[in-house]
């Protein structure tokens, strides 16, 4: 293992409420709390750990998006990563663009292992990585919960809906971290000082040859509608006389 | 018009429900015909039972040698192939769907739209973002293949007829398959109890419970019930149960007609996984839990005394 390929999603911290425009074009995000999406930490922290098990391993971080996106990837370097790439744009991509700019950059870097987190907590797609296996042709681990490096091999478990699903892939190959992959480190100041000395490049869409394509238009953005207030009970009869009432027991 | 193809799941046994949600969803939008594809070793059982659901006109059985080749990169080609003759591309947003199509949209060079909420037209959905908290209203360019999947908790299963009324076509794949994925195991908590993602009354535990072997009263609450078993993240984090049961954001989404959280303080993203739940009924010692903002139904209690007391009164 030389190299392991990270991209970063700057998103809304995970813990900022949510707040829809009340035009209905979109969420606030101005002045909020942005982070490294929470999956895609998990997924730098697998990285890192590889790092420090084998000699010899780079970890490159990517971010796609705005100028902005240097902070998650200079947290990113602070975590211990060694090299930072910036696909700088202003458009808003959809999965199938970022999936082919990290394609490029796959070309470029020749990463044995990309990993990413299974999804962004504000799109919500859980898209990206199985396209990026898919134009590369090469293996996917999704919704990764371990993961073992053997010579040419991984052996990954998976969070599935049955339960634990192993898989053996063949390297180069795509994992994306699910929660329970590991805890993600905390960053010390130091680090924050010594990562402002590693080195951060910035390529474009147009430098890497990926057009941008737009097939899904976002015409609303609402809430949800919201839940009738409920009732509180005293006790057990009560509550079994309400559950009879509605038909449910 | 919308041809529809709809890529099924199953264990080999049992078709998953996510696939009947799927045929609901295709039959909410004006289409053409909707068909099914099934990967399985043999013509009987799933695949007949993908031939009795109403509203497919077709069922194309690819015959896989086992059922351990079916993971995405063997199955992503195979759909691409079949996919040529159809508008639309259909799987439940289960982690099998999950896997899958991304893989098949890429391999065709579309994008995907995840988990679909309600259906406008043929090209027009609604979907959850942010966990639930925006609802967004998506316009698919009609230029290329939609690939979706489909989000199970927002539909009915549609129904299944006693006789088979689709066409069975046993179909041969063309494509030479990728060798740099195996299959080695899963490890599946088996139980007589009703499968969390079809059952109609769920009862789930967390943290409250405090270990596994308080977590039997959870077992025994919805045994009383025929109610399936779920757990909240920090249930399954302490290890009182395994993954498979957890329902939430990053587990499953339910939408069952009674769901009863037991010790369950109300994380966000454990409401994200109840939001279609009938009749939601919370027991919790804590009346600040937020828990209580999202439920039908609150009972402040010491869940040790109420939960017993609970089984013991439904199963007299």
């Amino acid at each position: 293992m030389q190299k392991i390929m990270v991209a970063l999603k700057r998103a809304l911290d995970y813990n900022v409420r949510v707040r829809i425009k009340s035009d209905g074009t979109g969420i606030t995000t101005d002045g909020a709390k942005m982070s490294i999406n929470p999956f895609d930490e998990i997924a730098l922290e697998e990285a890192l750990r590889i790092k420090e098990r084998e000699k010899g391993v780079e970890v490159l971080v990517i971010s796609i998006g705005d100028l902005a996106c240097q902070q998650q990837l200079r947290t990113g370097l602070a975590m211990g990563a060694d090299r930072a790439v910036l696909v700088q744009t202003d458009q808003i991509l959809e999965p199938l663009t970022v999936a082919k700019a990290l394609k490029a950059l796959v070309d470029q870097e020749s990463p044995e292992l990309v990993m990413l987190g299974k999804q962004a907590i504000d799109g919500d797609n859980n898209q990206t990585g199985q396209m990026l296996a898919a134009l590369w042709g090469r293996p996917q681990a999704t919704f990764a919960s371990e993961l073992l490096l053997k010579g040419e091999q991984a052996l990954v478990t998976r969070e599935v809906d049955a339960g634990l699903e192993t898989i053996e892939v063949d390297l180069p190959a795509v994992v994306t971290a699910d929660l329970r992959l590991n805890e993600p480190r905390y960053v010390r100041l130091p680090e924050i000082m010594k990562a402002k000395k590693k080195p951060l490049d910035v390529t474009s869409l147009d430098e890497l040859g990926v057009e941008a394509i737009s097939q899904f238009q976002v015409v609303l953005t609402e809430s949800p509608p919201e839940r009738q207030k409920g009732v509180i009970v005293k006790d057990v009869e009560e509550l079994l006389g309400l559950l009879r009432k509605k038909g449910l027991i | 018009m919308a041809r529809v193809l709809i890529v099924a799941e199953h264990d080999g046994a049992t078709l998953n429900t996510g696939t009947a949600k799927c045929v609901s969803c295709a039959t909410s939008f004006k289409n053409d015909g909707i068909d099914v594809v099934i990967f399985a070793e043999s013509d009987e059982m799933v695949v007949q039972q993908a031939a009795r659901l109403a509203g497919v006109s077709r069922v194309l059985w690819v015959e896989i040698p086992s059922q351990e080749m079916g993971l995405a990169s063997m199955l992503a080609p195979q759909i691409a192939v079949l996919s040529e003759s159809y508008t639309h591309l259909l799987s439940g947003s289960t982690t099998f769907g999950k896997d899958v199509m991304p893989r098949v949209a890429a391999l065709l060079g579309v994008g995907q739209l995840s988990d679909i909420m309600k259906a406008e037209s043929a090209y027009r959905f609604k979907r959850p973002i942010y966990a639930g908290n925006a609802i967004i209203t998506v316009e698919a360019s009609e230029e290329y293949t939609l690939v979706a999947t489909v989000r199970t908790a927002s539909y009915p299963a549609a129904e299944s007829s006693k006789e088979a009324g689709a066409i069975i076509e046993h179909c041969k794949s063309g494509v030479s398959l990728p060798l740099h994925t195996r299959f080695v195991g899963l490890k599946s908590e088996r139980s007589d109890r009703p499968d969390l993602q079809a059952a109609q009354r769920v009862v789930s535990g967390g943290r409250g419970l405090g270990s596994t072997e308080n977590f039997q009263i959870v077992y025994e609450l919805a045994d009383s019930l025929g109610a399936a078993v779920g757990a909240s993240r920090a249930a399954v984090d302490s290890g009182y149960v395994t993954n498979d049961l957890q329902v939430g954001q990053t587990g499953k989404i339910i939408s069952p007609d009674l769901y009863i959280a037991v010790g369950i303080s109300g994380a966000i993203q454990h409401l994200t996984g109840i939001k279609d739940a009938g009749t939601v009924v919370a027991i919790n010692k804590d009346a600040d839990a937020p828990i209580f903002e999202a439920a039908d139904i609150g009972y402040v209690a010491d869940l040790f005394e109420a939960v017993p007391r609970l089984s013991a009164a439904l199963k007299s």
